[in-house]
């Protein structure tokens, strides 16, 4: 198929390893429900819920999906057990909502430069996401700036430090407590004048609770705005696997500060499971763009709606 | 957002009204409302389906008052057997032993780093001791640096071996360095760790094996959702600990995962974290814990919001300029300002037990104020401050500035005078009379 030329097998492999217990878990209700039967009957259905919702996608999700797969259930009369998962993978891949240029590379960027705004609660991941970004640029030969806006927790200025060091890239940074928004101007004036082609910008985790600090996002966002007016800069709400139904209010207030356009899941290589992120997908039509699995350089991949529901259900 | 049970309750029983009893029927209609709650809260589904269960045989053939609706009493049970569920009596920390020593472990991400400077900020200054805080996560990039600027704030030493990377050694030679040093408390910072990864967990075990800690602490996002029950059960299967401190309880996730631990390790929920300043600790309460899961109004919080934003020299100075009837536009513009920062309206109305309800098919509209700073914004600093002086040709002026139509503007400065006679009242004869007055 198409979309596997995509994912090189090696990357396929870290997915697949990464998303073991998921797989494992929800297939195996699954099946167990299934099995010794030939046809879809209430307690599949209860089981599927209960793996969906054990998956953190919600009861609303749910319900939609159950709701889809009776639909086709009652329009097919006849829906055999093993025909079952591939339904269910197509209703789930349909929710997720589709990336602009579905397929396209992380190395194809789409302004020059390139500017990554990167945004998110505290303790999700952001500046591990933005080491291992700037990885996958420089591998492809883009010079990538990072800016380390992230002027409030102690030693995050230092800890994006030794990302750039260990990818080779400039990093931008004041000192602690300095204004984040003068750090972003600095770095889009020196990424400019050096000729960059990425420029990603790491900023203080802020629960999407505190109006102050969400107000210093949209500043920030402003500043790129009027030194690049004719860039729309990627915004990049990095959510942490292993949340709950919360990342809802977290994709819709950091969207109304920040215009987010593309979703990150890290810590996809335990056992939680990111179900949210299908309804967060499908509600507010942000794709998901990359997915973390792993604290290595490499441990970054990019998102591909296939992979990832099949990788949910596959019985490989 | 998620709408509170008490009204889906309220929808359920609308059919059944009338009965005295609760009855197998509408039990079992309610708690399909109660279960979704507690999922939308993020409590594990097992547990959820457990806890209901147990609910309904409490719930069954119970009396109900005749001043209560079925309804009502169905949320208080939910909510008593919740609280029940996370209390019991309330676990302070293990202090025994010289030094005492504390073992902190969770996830990546949860919050265990700061909480250990919260602990040892608490430690020293509240309770008189001497902390020493050790930084054995030898894996994250400034992880160390990031302990030792905490320790820094606080004036507490941070015992660290850069060239090291042996988190046991480490942890091992701080405790002789505290008794060294005359430090009671030591207060073990560790790298984030999931629980299937068998050597970080080998690790973890091998610090608790060497060291004894009195006190294990597991650190945990009260963000997480359905996998709280796995990672917990995980980390208690190998390390045992003591009990458990959920963080980010100042931002506005329900914290279902509060009650999965609760139920599947049975340990105490220690302390919260509600901040990112080193003060910002508290010891856990069940009760409102209960109320935050089950969205029923939070007073407490909605107190606690206000204070936070409110300014104690700016307040005196108001009361002064309300006494001597000074109270200007530039004041009410002030206020507004103070009220815009606790957060969007209807969330914080939604606060207040009872108008969630109300208010749920009410657009308040959050740019409200809009129209109200454009107005005051137009006027000169006189104006603001002698009100009385806006005649005619002064808000045709303002009307023009701030793009408002004159009626708005006639509107706001009968609201405004209005307002002011009101506070001269209250500062003259209290609040109690000055409501009596308006009635």
């Amino acid at each position: 198929m198409a979309f596997f030329n995509f994912f090189s097998k090696k990357d396929k492999e870290v997915l697949d390893s990464g998303l073991t217990k998921t797989k494992t878990s929800i297939f195996d209700k699954i099946s167990r429900a299934i099995s010794g039967k030939s046809k879809v009957d209430e307690e599949i259905l209860d089981n599927i819920e209960e793996a969906l919702i054990s998956s953190d996608v919600g009861v609303n999700t749910t319900l939609k999906i159950i709701e889809r797969l009776e639909q086709r259930i009652a329009r097919d009369k006849y829906v055999s057990t093993e025909e079952l998962h591939s339904i269910l993978n197509q209703e789930i891949v349909a929710l997720l909502a589709e990336q602009p240029q579905q397929n396209s590379s992380f190395e194809n960027i789409s302004s020059k430069p390139y500017i990554i705004l990167v945004v998110g609660v505290n303790g999700v991941g952001k500046t591990t996401t933005i080491g291992k970004l700037a990885n996958r640029f420089k591998k492809a030969g883009q010079k990538v700036y990072l800016g380390a806006a992230d002027t409030f927790r102690a030693a995050a200025i230092e800890q994006l430090t030794v990302w750039g060091q260990r990818v080779d890239a400039p990093v931008i940074k004041h000192k602690m407590g300095a204004d984040p928004a003068s750090v972003v101007f600095d770095t889009l004036s020196s990424a400019k004048a050096n000729d960059a082609d990425v420029i990603i910008i790491d900023t203080a985790g802020r629960l999407h609770n505190k109006v102050n600090l969400m107000n210093e996002l949209t500043k920030i966002r402003g500043v790129i705005t009027k030194i690049y007016p004719d860039i729309e800069p990627e915004v990049l709400l990095v959510l942490d696997g292993s949340t709950g139904q919360n990342a809802y209010e977290q994709a819709r207030q950091f969207s109304q500060a920040t215009q987010v356009t593309a979703l990150a899941m890290t810590k996809l290589d335990g056992t939680a499971r990111g179900g949210v992120v299908i309804g967060i997908s499908d509600q507010m039509q942000i794709p998901v763009k990359y997915i973390g699995l792993g604290e290595g350089i490499d441990d970054l991949q990019v998102f591909n709606r296939e992979e990832f529901v099949k990788s949910l259900f596959d019985n490989n | 957002m998620f709408e509170n049970l008490s009204e889906r309750l309220e929808r359920s029983f609308k059919i059944l009204k009338g009965q005295g009893k609760i009855t197998e029927i509408n039990v079992a209609e309610t708690l399909k409302d109660v279960r979704k709650a507690l999922l939308d809260a993020d409590v594990n589904y097992k547990t959820a389906k457990s806890f209901t269960d147990e609910v309904k045989d409490k719930a069954l053939g119970m009396n109900v008052l005749t001043a209560i609706k079925p309804n009502e009493l169905m949320v208080k049970i939910v909510h008593d057997e919740l609280a029940a569920l996370m209390g019991g009596e309330h676990a302070e920390i293990n202090l025994k032993g010289s030094p005492s020593v504390i073992l902190m472990s969770g996830l990546q991400g949860s919050g265990k780093t700061t909480f250990s400077g919260k602990l040892a900020n608490m430690f020293k200054s509240k309770r008189g001791r001497h902390p020493l805080l050790v930084a054995c996560d030898v894996y994250r990039p400034a992880a160390i640096e990031q302990l030792k600027t905490l320790g820094g704030q606080i004036n507490v030493p941070v015992y660290t071996e850069e060239d090291n990377n042996n988190p046991v050694q480490i942890a091992e030679n701080a405790i002789k360095h505290a008794k060294k040093n005359g430090n009671d408390i030591v207060i073990i910072d560790t790298a984030g760790r999931l629980a299937v990864d068998e050597q970080m967990m080998t690790e973890i075990a091998n610090i608790k094996k060497a060291v004894s800690p009195h006190e294990i602490l597991f650190v945990v996002d009260s963000m997480t959702g359905q996998d709280a029950v796995n990672t917990a059960k995980a980390f208690n299967d190998r390390l045992d600990f003591d009990g458990v401190v959920l963080t980010k309880l100042d931002g506005d996730t329900r914290g279902g995962a509060a009650i999965s631990i609760r139920s599947v390790v049975n340990k105490p929920i220690k302390f919260v974290g509600i901040g990112e300043k080193l003060d910002a600790i508290d010891v856990f309460y069940p009760k409102r814990m209960a109320d935050r899961i089950l969205g029923m109004g939070d007073i407490v919080s909605l107190v606690e919001k206000a204070q936070e934003q409110y300014d104690e020299a700016e307040a005196r100075k108001l009361s002064k300029k309300i006494a001597k009837n000074q109270f200007g536009f530039d004041d009410f513009y002030k206020q507004i300002q103070q009220i815009k920062k606790m957060g969007n309206l209807k969330d914080l109305a939604a606060m207040i037990p009872g108008v969630g309800k109300a208010i749920k098919d009410v657009d308040i509209d959050d740019k409200a104020f809009v129209g109200i700073e454009a107005i005051i914004q137009s006027m000169t600093p006189y104006e603001r401050s002698n009100p009385h002086v806006l005649n005619g040709s002064r808000k045709a002026r303002i009307q023009k500035g701030s793009g408002r139509d004159i009626q708005e503007i006639n509107r706001l400065i009968k609201q405004f005078e209005a307002m002011q006679k009101m506070m001269k009242t209250v500062q003259n004869q209290g609040l109690k009379q000055a409501f009596k007055k308006r009635r």
